[in-house]
């Protein structure tokens, strides 16, 4: 079974951190928000360690805990070897747990923490997770200043960070179940459309939860995937309706919630942080909706394999959340 | 579903770029360039008295060196993005990557960033460059004797 139901897992707190562009957008709940992409660093990787930085001792401070109050600390982000979460663990005497499923990651830090604290391993875990667009393109695409041709289908890294304190203490949001997805390759070779390389774990993860929880798609209030895009969203829908006879109403995309239409970001947002952003900042606090199920996904390419033109494996993780 | 399938899926969304207006534009962008070197090498050669060739030289330079600034300035790259080829197959383009990649790799040390990284982008048209203009020399040795 990928599926898991946990007991007593809630989400405490959350602090997120957002960059230039994301301010002027659509988000309107988030913590701290920084003008200059080098954030008073040398360079951006050294920016993004600091966004992680801050986004953790905010909510270490908030919540009045010290370091030795929180049993795991699990981090992922998309620079190579997932040094920045690597980077940024070091200034904690917390464990630590680096993870990458790309654009996935957050889902799956969330996914861990709360199998630990189910299974009573753990009492108190932190996920964090960062993106910074500007590091992304260096590593992925082309050189900062390299006005690079792009395509419609392309989608734009976020930049920003958040910390998610994850605790077995009853508070307003619950983590009630989550599946683990497969890594689907449908042979798609274009890095530049990494919402079609996506759609297909994302559809069959839902339908795998829905499946093996026996739910019915009306079941929850809101579907909300995580980084698909402006195509992959149409691809995901057309695939859950053709393929597995899903037809879903009550949908969102968080690529589409985080920059405006005249922001000239192509597909919309991509990146590790775009659901977190888009689920603390629309979904959880707007108390319309009680029941949602929370889809990651991520596109787990390298620059190496990409250019050996290989399919490339896409990857979908699913969480349920209920506001109590 | 299977792969092929879904291939025509994907095909069916991705949205069409429009490349009769892309390649009106880079024309025009391209051509204005063209237009204004023109004048440049025709200024060159009355005030200095200097012949073509050497005004050609002299204007590439030109060229070359507005294309890095504005990239260090910032801005070249969103004048790239919205000319595409029009600015990408002039000097301008060599220029741009070549100026592009020195500035993002410069924190990373003189050898180990800047210097190994230089030509990241421009290696392939240096590389190929050299070679097809080798193999035309052999051509025309072998055709004019």
């Amino acid at each position: 079974m990928a599926s898991k139901k946990f007991n007593n897992v809630y989400i405490k707190d959350n602090v997120s951190i957002v960059g230039p562009l994301e301010k002027e957008g659509l988000l309107k709940n988030y913590d701290l928000a920084i003008d200059d992409y080098y954030y008073g660093e040398r360079t951006f990787e050294q920016a993004e360690i600091k966004m992680q930085n801050v986004v953790l001792d905010n909510l270490l401070n908030y919540n009045k805990l010290s370091e030795s109050k929180i049993d795991l600390l699990i981090g992922g982000d998309l620079v190579n070897q997932i040094s920045i979460s690597g980077y940024n663990a070091s200034k904690y005497r917390i464990p630590f747990l680096g993870v990458y499923s790309a654009c996935a990651s957050y889902v799956e830090e969330l996914i861990i923490g709360s199998t630990f604290i189910s299974g009573k391993l753990a009492k108190k875990v932190v996920a964090i997770t960062s993106s910074h667009n500007l590091n992304s393109e260096r590593q992925f695409r082309y050189p900062v200043e390299y006005g690079a041709i792009k395509k419609h289908t392309s989608t734009f890294t976020t930049t920003g960070a958040v910390a998610t304190l994850l605790t077995n203490e009853v508070t307003g949001i619950k983590i009630e179940s989550a599946t683990i997805g497969k890594a689907i390759d449908m042979g798609v070779k274009d890095t530049n459309n990494m919402g079609a390389v996506m759609a297909p774990a994302a559809a069959d993860v839902l339908n795998t939860h829905l499946l093996e929880m026996k739910r019915n798609v009306n079941y929850y209030d809101l579907i909300v995937t995580g980084d698909l895009g402006l195509v992959g969203k149409e691809i995901f829908t057309e695939m859950l309706d053709k393929v597995y006879d899903i037809r879903i109403k009550k949908y969102m995309d968080a690529g589409s919630e985080i920059y405006t239409n005249s922001q000239e970001t192509y597909a919309g947002a991509s990146g590790p942080v775009a659901l977190p952003l888009v689920m603390f900042d629309k979904v959880l606090n707007c108390k319309k909706y009680k029941k949602i199920l929370f889809i990651a996904t991520g596109s787990l390419q390298s620059v190496q394999l990409a250019n050996q033109k290989l399919g490339i494996p896409g990857i979908a993780h699913a969480i349920s959340l209920e506001v109590l | 579903m299977n792969k092929e399938e879904y291939q025509k899926l994907v095909k069916k969304h991705e949205p069409k770029e429009n490349k009769l207006e892309n390649t009106i534009f880079a024309f025009l962008v391209g051509g204005t360039i063209g237009f204004l070197v023109e004048g440049v090498i025709q200024v060159l050669m009355n005030i200095f008295e200097i012949g073509r060739i050497e005004a050609s030289s002299w204007t590439c330079l030109i060229v070359i060196f507005i294309a890095s600034l504005f990239t260090a300035l910032g801005f070249f790259d969103d004048w790239m993005s919205k000319a595409k080829a029009g600015l990408l197959l002039p000097t301008t383009g060599f220029a741009h990557s070549v100026s592009s990649s020195a500035l993002d790799y410069k924190r990373e040390g003189l050898i180990t960033g800047l210097g190994s990284n230089f030509f990241k982008l421009a290696g392939s048209v240096i590389l190929y460059g050299i070679l097809s203009a080798f193999i035309l020399v052999i051509v025309k040795v072998i055709i004019g004797g």
